[in-house]
C-alpha cells in the first residue's frame, strides 16, 4: 500500500515538473531573437519601469519562494506513508506563530508601500522628465482606427508613424476624437496611458536608444482595435530635423477635408505625413467634446 | 403597425451566419433531446414537482452546478476559438473569425465564466453546504432562494438568446467600458443583450445573498456562535455581505448604460456632458470585488479540506476568518487599480495602489494558516487535497503578479497587456474553479452517496494543471514581450506565434482534463457498489454536514445538532454521537413563483432588448401579479410529524439496505480497486452492448 501511494505521487507530479522543465527550456530558445519589449528599454521611463518591475518581483520573491517551497515541503513531510515525523494534532496555534503570519507578509507589504509611494510620483505619466535638450510637444488623436500625431512647432503631422529625437524629452498630449478610449503605448519606450474624448491626457516619455519601436492600443476599441498599430522612430536630433523638413517641404496638407477622411472609421491605415497649415487642430479636437465646460486636464483639476 | 407588435425584431434577426446557426441548431437538438427523454420516460410531472419547483436548497445546489457545468463547456468552448484564433492568425494570415466575432467571443467568454459559471458553482455549494454546516434544516427564506436561482437561469438564456435572434453579442470585453458600449460604437443589440442578461442574473444574486446573510445570522444550530462557524461557511459569509454591498452598484450602473441607450441620456456618452471616466470607476468599483466575492468561499473550502485531509483542526482559525474578513473589507478600496492608466494623479494611484499592497497581507495570513495545519498533521492525498495543491502553486505566483501590478509605474507597462490576462486567470482558475473542484470532489459523496473515482481523478487533476502551465506560462512571456489583450491578429516579426500555438495545446490539454472529469464522475457511478458512502461520513469529517446521511434528508437533519465548540462533528464523534430522536418538522412548500416571475422578467428584458412596449409593459404586470398573489399565500409550509419522520427514516434505512443487497448489473467490473481508463472503456462498452441487446430502456420508464 505504502509503496502504491509513492507511484502515486509520482505520477501526479512528474508530468507536471517534466513539463515545466520542457516548458522552460522551449521558451528560453523561442525568445532568442525577439523583441522582449519590457526587459528591452530604449528609454529613459521604460529603464526605470523596467528596473522597479524587477525589484518588485525580487521582493515578492523573497517571500514567494520559501512560502511555496515552505507548502510543498510540508505537505510531502507529512504525508500519511511517512514514518518518521512526529505528529501533534493541536500544533500549529502559537501565539508566536500567529503573530508572524501578520507580522511578515506585512512587513514585505511595508517595503513595497514605501518603495511604491515615490517611486509613483517619480514617475507620473504627466511629470515632466528634466533634460539638457529642449522638450518637444507631440499632440496625438486617437482615431477610428489610427492615431494622428500632430506637431505643433514642427507643423507638421502624421498617421501611425511618430518620430522622435533621442534624449529629448518628449511629452504626449494625448486625446481622443470620435473614437472609444484608447491606449497609446510604446513598450520599448515606456508604459502606456488612455486617450479619451474632451480629456487631455500626458505622458512623458525620453528615448535614449535610436531605432524603430512598436506602438499600439492597448485598450479594446472597437473593430479595427488589432490594426492600430504605430511605428515609433527614435533618431539622432540631426536625422529628425532633416526629416522635419522634408514633411514640411514635400507632404500633402493637412486641411479640414484631410481630417474628416481620417475621422472615418478605417482598418490597419498605412503611415502618412502631412506638413500642417492650422496650429489649432488639436484645439478644436478638445474643445469639440466640452460644450461650455472647461477642458479637463489631468491631474490639475479648475 | 409591424413596429408596434414586433419592435425591432424582424426576418434579418433570424441566423444566417455559421456561428449563429450552429449555436441555434446544437441548442436546439440538446432541448429536443431532453424533450424526447422526458417524454419518452415520462418524466414530466417528476421534473417539474421534484426539481423545478423545489424550495430545497440542495436540490436548487444541484440545479446550479448542472447549470453551471453546462456554461463551463460553452464558455470553454469559446476559450478553445480563441486561441486557435490567435494561434492561426500572424502576419499575412487572419485565422478564421472576423475582428468583431473574435471581440464576441471573448465577451461572451468573460461574462460566462464568471456570471454562469463561477458564480452559479459557487452558489451552488453555498446552496448545499451552508445549511448544513450551520446544522439548520432550512433557509431564512426559500422562496427568495427560488427566485434568485430562476433569475439566474433567466440570464443564462438571455446570454444565448443572440444565437437565435440578432445574431451578435456585445463586442466589448466582458464589462463593456463605456463609451465603447455606448449607442455609437455599439449600435447593435449585442451590448443590449448584455445588459440584460447581467441585470437579472445580478438581481437574483443580489436577491440569494440577501437570503443568505440572514440564514447564516439567524438559523445556525443551538450552540453554534459565528467564532464556532466553519471556515466555509465564513467565506460564504463574507461573500455574501459583499455581493449586498456592490451588486446594487452594477444594477445601477447597468440601468444608466441602458437608459443612454435606450432614451438618450448621456451618462457615459463623449457628447452632452457624459463622462466615461465614471462608468469604468462605477463598473470596477463592482467588478473588483467580484472576483473576491467568487474567491472567498473557495477560501473556506480549502480550509476545511486542508483540515480534513491533514486529519487536524484548522491551525489559526482566528487569523484564518479575520483574514477572510479583512480580504473582504480590502477589497473594497482598491478598484481604482484597474485603471492606474486612466490619467488619475500619482497621490490617486499611490493610495490605490499602497491599498492593494495591504490586501495582500491576509491573503498571506491564509497561506500561512494552511501550512500551519498541515504542518505535523498526517496527510492523505485525496483528490480534493490534490486541487488545493494545485491551487496554492499557481495562486502564489497570480498572487505575487497581481501585487506587481498594483505598482503604479510598473502596472503602466504591464496594463491591458497578456501579463494581466495570465495573472488573473492564476487566480480565477487556481483560486476559483480550483477550489469549487476541490469543493465538489471533496463534498460529491454527500451529494450523491457515491465517492469519485480516486485515479480518474488524479489523471483530471494532472492535466488541469499540466494544461494550465502550457496555456498560462506563455501568456505571461507575451505580456513581457508587448503583447496586448484580445488582439484577433499580429505581425510575423513579433516572435509571438509560437507562444500562442503553446497556449491553443494547453487549451486543448486543459479540455482533455474537463473530458476526463466527466468520465470520473460516470465511472464513479459505475463502481458506486465499491464507492457508496453508507456512513455519511466518508473522509472522517469535522463539521456539521458530515453529522447526517449521504445524501441528506429534505430536512437535512433528523434531530438539530447541539453544538459545543468548533469542528462541532468532530467533538461529537469524540463525545459519542447522540441517538437519533424524532420530531415535528415544519417543511416549506415546493412553489412555481419563482418561475413565473423569473420568465415574466426574461420577456420584460427581451422586450426592452427589442424594443417591443407592449411585451414590457404586459410583462412587468406579470411579474408584479405573481409576486402579490404570492405574498399573499400563507400556506407555504407543511408539518412533518415526529411519527412520518421515524416512518421516513426507516423506509429509507431499507431502501439503502436493499440497494447493498441488489445484485450489481453484470458489467464486468471489478471493484477491488478504482477503475483506471481501460476498465471504464471496457465497461461503458458493455454496458452500451447490454442496453442495445436486452432492450434495457424499456426499464427506464418511471413508475408510478
Amino acid at each position: 500500500m505504502g509503496k502504491n501511494r509513492k507511484k502515486n505521487g509520482w505520477s501526479t507530479a512528474g508530468p507536471i515538473l517534466l513539463v515545466l522543465a520542457g516548458l522552460a527550456v522551449l521558451i528560453t530558445l523561442l525568445l532568442r531573437d525577439t523583441n522582449v519589449a519590457l526587459f528591452n528599454s530604449k528609454g529613459l521611463i521604460a529603464d526605470e519601469q523596467q528596473s522597479l518591475m524587477l525589484l518588485t518581483v525580487g521582493i515578492m520573491l523573497i517571500l514567494g519562494i520559501p512560502a511555496v517551497c515552505l507548502i510543498y515541503f510540508t505537505a510531502w513531510r507529512y504525508r500519511e506513508s511517512n514514518t518518521r515525523p512526529a505528529r501533534n494534532p493541536n500544533a500549529g496555534h502559537g501565539k508566536l506563530l500567529n503573530a508572524s503570519m501578520w507580522l511578515v507578509p506585512g512587513a514585505i507589504a511595508l517595503v513595497l508601500a514605501m518603495i511604491l509611494w515615490p517611486a509613483t510620483h517619480h514617475l507620473a505619466p504627466q511629470k515632466q522628465i528634466a533634460a539638457e535638450a529642449k522638450p518637444l510637444t507631440i499632440q496625438v488623436v486617437a482615431l477610428r482606427w489610427k492615431w494622428l500625431f500632430i506637431y505643433p512647432e514642427q507643423k507638421i503631422a502624421t498617421v501611425n508613424y511618430v518620430q522622435v529625437p533621442v534624449g529629448t524629452p518628449v511629452t504626449f498630449e494625448l486625446t481622443a476624437d470620435e473614437a472609444p478610449m484608447s491606449s497609446f503605448w510604446i513598450p520599448n519606450l515606456g508604459g502606456m496611458l488612455y486617450a479619451m474624448t474632451g480629456h487631455v491626457n500626458r505622458l512623458n516619455l525620453l528615448a535614449t536608444v535610436p531605432g524603430d519601436y512598436p506602438g499600439s492600443s492597448a485598450e479594446i476599441n472597437g473593430a479595427g482595435f488589432a490594426g492600430m498599430k504605430f511605428t515609433a522612430s527614435a533618431t539622432s536630433k540631426e536625422t529628425f530635423d532633416q526629416w522635419v523638413r522634408d514633411v514640411s517641404l514635400t507632404a500633402k496638407t493637412m486641411d479640414g477635408t484631410e481630417y474628416d477622411k481620417l475621422l472615418k472609421p478605417s482598418e490597419n491605415n498605412p503611415s502618412e505625413l502631412y506638413s500642417l497649415l492650422e496650429n489649432d487642430l488639436y484645439d478644436k479636437v478638445v474643445m469639440k467634446y466640452m460644450g461650455s465646460h472647461e477642458a479637463h486636464t489631468d491631474g490639475a483639476h479648475h | 403597425m409591424k413596429e408596434l407588435i414586433l419592435g425591432k425584431l424582424s426576418m434579418h434577426a433570424l441566423p444566417h451566419e455559421w456561428f449563429t446557426i450552429a449555436g441555434s441548431v446544437s441548442f436546439l437538438l440538446l432541448a429536443l433531446t431532453i424533450v424526447v427523454v422526458l417524454t419518452w420516460t415520462k418524466r414530466w410531472k417528476w421534473l417539474w414537482k421534484e426539481w423545478l419547483t423545489s424550495v430545497d436548497p440542495k436540490k436548487i445546489g444541484i440545479m446550479y452546478f448542472i447549470a453551471g457545468g453546462f456554461m463551463l463547456l460553452r464558455g470553454g468552448l469559446d476559450a478553445i476559438m480563441l486561441w486557435l484564433q490567435q494561434a492561426l492568425s500572424a502576419g499575412e494570415a487572419h485565422g478564421y473569425l472576423t475582428a468583431d466575432h473574435f471581440q464576441q467571443i471573448f465577451t461572451a467568454h468573460g461574462n460566462i465564466m464568471v456570471f454562469f459559471v463561477a458564480m452559479a458553482l459557487i452558489f451552488g455549494l453555498i446552496n448545499y453546504f451552508v445549511p448544513l454546516q450551520i446544522g439548520a434544516r432550512d433557509l431564512a427564506s426559500p422562496f427568495l432562494n427560488t427566485l434568485g436561482f430562476w433569475l439566474y437561469i433567466g440570464g443564462v438564456i438571455m446570454v444565448n438568446m443572440f444565437f437565435f435572434l440578432g445574431g451578435e453579442y456585445a463586442a466589448t470585453g466582458w464589462l463593456a467600458i463605456a463609451p465603447l458600449s455606448e449607442l455609437q460604437f455599439s449600435p447593435g443589440m449585442g451590448v443590449d443583450y448584455w445588459i440584460w442578461s447581467l441585470q437579472i442574473a445580478g438581481i437574483g444574486t443580489t436577491l440569494g445573498a440577501i437570503n443568505f446573510i440572514m440564514t447564516i445570522l439567524k438559523m445556525r444550530a443551538p450552540g453554534m456562535s459565528l467564532w464556532r462557524m466553519p471556515p466555509f461557511t465564513w467565506g460564504s459569509l463574507c461573500s455574501m455581505i459583499m455581493v449586498v454591498t456592490v451588486f446594487p452598484l452594477l444594477t445601477a450602473t447597468l440601468f444608466l448604460l441602458f437608459f443612454d441607450r435606450y432614451f438618450g441620456t448621456h451618462f457615459f456618452t463623449t457628447m452632452g456632458g457624459g463622462d466615461p471616466m465614471m462608468y469604468t470607476n462605477l463598473i470596477w468599483m463592482w467588478g473588483h470585488p467580484e472576483v473576491y466575492i467568487l474567491v472567498l468561499p473557495a477560501f473556506g473550502v480549502f480550509s476545511e479540506v486542508v483540515a480534513t485531509f491533514s486529519r487536524k483542526r484548522l491551525a489559526s482559525y482566528t487569523s484564518n476568518v479575520l483574514g477572510m474578513i479583512g480580504v473582504a473589507t480590502f477589497s473594497l478600496s482598491v478598484w481604482l487599480h484597474h485603471f492606474f492608466t486612466m490619467g488619475a494623479s500619482a497621490d490617486v494611484n499611490a493610495f490605490f495602489g499602497v491599498m492593494t499592497m495591504v490586501i495582500a497581507i491576509p491573503t498571506s495570513v491564509l497561506v500561512f494558516s494552511w501550512i500551519a495545519t498541515m504542518y505535523k498533521g498526517r496527510i492523505q492525498f485525496k483528490t480534493p487535497m490534490l486541487w488545493f495543491l494545485g491551487f496554492i502553486g499557481i495562486f502564489a505566483v497570480g498572487g505575487m503578479a497581481g501585487v506587481v501590478l498594483a505598482v503604479p509605474p510598473a502596472d503602466f507597462q504591464l496594463h491591458n497587456s497578456l501579463f494581466l490576462v495570465a495573472h488573473f486567470h492564476s487566480n480565477v482558475i487556481g483560486g476559483v474553479l480550483f477550489g469549487i473542484f476541490a469543493a465538489l470532489s471533496y463534498w460529491f459523496p454527500k451529494i450523491t452517496g457515491v465517492r469519485l473515482n480516486e485515479r480518474i481523478g488524479r489523471y483530471a487533476f494532472v492535466a488541469w494543471v499540466v494544461g494550465f502551465c502550457l496555456s498560462f506560462i506563455p501568456m505571461y512571456i507575451l505580456g513581457f514581450m508587448g503583447a496586448t489583450r484580445r488582439l484577433d491578429h499580429y505581425d510575423s516579426a513579433t516572435g509571438w506565434q509560437p507562444l500562442y500555438v503553446l497556449m491553443f495545446i494547453g487549451g486543448l490539454v486543459i479540455a482533455i482534463g474537463v473530458a476526463l472529469q466527466i468520465i470520473q464522475i460516470i465511472a464513479s457511478f459505475m463502481q458506486r457498489r465499491r464507492l457508496r458512502d453508507t456512513t455519511g461520513d466518508p473522509w472522517d469529517g469535522r463539521s456539521l454536514e458530515w453529522a447526517t446521511a449521504s445524501p441528506p434528508q429534505a430536512y437535512n437533519f433528523t434531530t438539530i445538532p447541539q453544538v459545543e465548540q468548533r469542528d462541532a462533528f468532530w467533538h461529537m464523534k469524540q463525545q459519542g454521537l447522540p441517538k437519533p430522536a424524532y420530531e415535528n418538522i415544519i417543511v416549506p412548500k415546493n412553489t412555481g413563483a419563482g418561475i413565473y416571475i423569473s420568465a415574466f422578467a426574461f420577456l420584460a428584458s427581451f422586450g426592452f432588448v427589442w424594443e417591443i412596449t407592449w411585451l414590457i409593459v404586459a410583462s412587468i404586470i406579470g411579474v408584479l401579479a405573481v409576486f402579490v398573489v404570492r405574498t399573499f399565500n400563507d400556506d407555504v409550509e407543511y408539518k412533518l410529524t415526529a411519527e412520518q419522520v421515524r416512518k421516513l427514516e426507516a423506509e429509507r434505512k431499507q431502501k439503502d439496505e436493499a440497494e447493498q443487497q441488489r445484485k450489481a448489473p453484470a458489467l464486468g467490473i471489478d471493484n477491488s480497486e478504482d477503475m483506471g481508463l481501460r476498465d471504464f472503456t471496457k465497461a461503458a462498452a458493455t454496458f452500451g452492448l447490454d442496453v442495445i441487446r436486452n432492450k434495457r430502456w424499456r426499464t427506464w420508464q418511471k413508475q408510478n
